[in-house]
């Protein structure tokens, strides 16, 4: 994003700096060309994607990375499908294996998910916070996809987590930000005496607007996937999400209106040729 | 001798190293990661590491995702 723009600092997390307050995922698309597309119009110089096995029949299939120039997005590899601390740590160092034989930098850092069950997609916090420590102890920056619990919030970031990610709504299902107060609790405790802590709002968000309510709530940024991969038209929808994105943060940078019971005129009240009623 | 392959029975020389049945596979290895019975093989170690009857190996890349 346009930090000139916003006249907004860039987004830091940990020792990655982003220009970019929108994270996109790269999972679900029609195909990878569309994806690469929609990447290119978010505006997303970080770009998160999964540790799969390698196909061994399909040798000369389409491989992901014959459409993401790695040289221009840094990469966030994570844990997506683990449903416990050991695997998650697993998967992550496999993940920071990859980046690394591509040069990439995203390779010291994790999008760590552990899941608790495959209806919700929940995360397990007990889980997530194991893994977070040993994850850190490991060397990685671990960004947790969370809850918006604040309590849990407070956990990961004492755990050594570099971002606490809490979910607007459960992944991919569009609902958007269903409890704001309890994302500006996390807010608060996260950026206590440590403002600049960053805190991503992670899944969910289904819209533009959902996106610029997410970051009126004075969060760093947001990292969505389906949001844009199953609009109708994910090109377009890329640029709504960016722009939304965009006015979202400007938004909170200048400081909305107090909300109030009743109105105020915006015209003045001298010099009325009218006569007001009682 | 038999050996696991990202869950499936795969035949190769005994004495294979990781890094021979990576080229047999004809896999780049600058992306993609091998895991050996669930330790990681970092890919300096892949030649050198080999492969004994009933070893279980992950071979993996970067897909799509959220």
């Amino acid at each position: 994003m346009s930090t000139e723009t916003c006249n907004d600092a860039a987004l830091t997390i940990g020792t990655h700096t982003l220009k970019s307050r929108l994270i996109v995922g790269t999972g679900k698309y029609a195909n990878y060309a569309l994806m690469g597309e929609s990447l290119e119009r978010s505006g997303a110089d970080c770009i998160t994607v999964a540790i799969r096995r390698e196909r061994l029949i399909d040798a000369d299939g389409n491989n992901l990375l014959d459409f993401i120039d790695t040289d221009r997005y840094t990469l966030l590899p994570n844990t997506a499908g683990c449903f416990n601390a050991d695997d998650a740590v697993r998967v992550a160092r496999l993940g920071r294996e990859i980046l690394l034989g591509l040069e990439n930098p995203g390779a010291d850092w994790v999008k760590l998910e552990v899941l608790s069950d495959t209806k919700t997609l929940l995360p397990d916090p007990v889980a997530t916070i194991e893994a977070t420590e040993r994850l850190v102890a490991d060397g990685f920056q671990v960004l947790c996809y969370s809850s918006d619990d604040p309590v849990i919030a407070r956990r990961l970031k004492e755990a050594g987590a570099t971002s606490v990610m809490p979910a607007g709504s459960p992944i991919g299902s569009g609902q958007g930000v269903l409890n704001p107060n309890n994302i500006r609790i996390c807010l608060e405790y996260l950026k206590d005496g440590d403002p600049d802590y960053p805190v991503i709002v992670d899944a969910g968000v289904g819209s533009a607007s959902d996106v610029s309510i997410a970051m009126e709530l004075g969060v760093d940024g947001v990292l969505l996937n389906t949001g844009i991969a199953h609009a109708a038209d994910p090109l377009r929808m890329a640029d709504a999400m960016r722009l939304g994105t965009e006015s979202g943060r400007l938004s909170y940078l200048a400081g909305r209106i107090p909300k109030k019971l009743y109105a105020t005129a915006s015209s003045p009240d001298e010099g009325l040729i009218t006569a007001k009623p009682r | 001798m038999q050996i696991q392959v990202n869950g499936e029975s795969r035949e190769v020389e005994a004495g294979a190293s990781v890094g021979q049945l990576l080229d047999q596979l004809r896999l780049d290895p600058r992306s993609l990661a091998v895991e050996l019975n669930l330790q990681l093989v970092p890919r300096a170690n892949h030649h050198e590491t080999q492969l004994a009857e009933g070893d279980q190996l992950e071979v993996v890349t970067l897909v799509g995702g959220g």
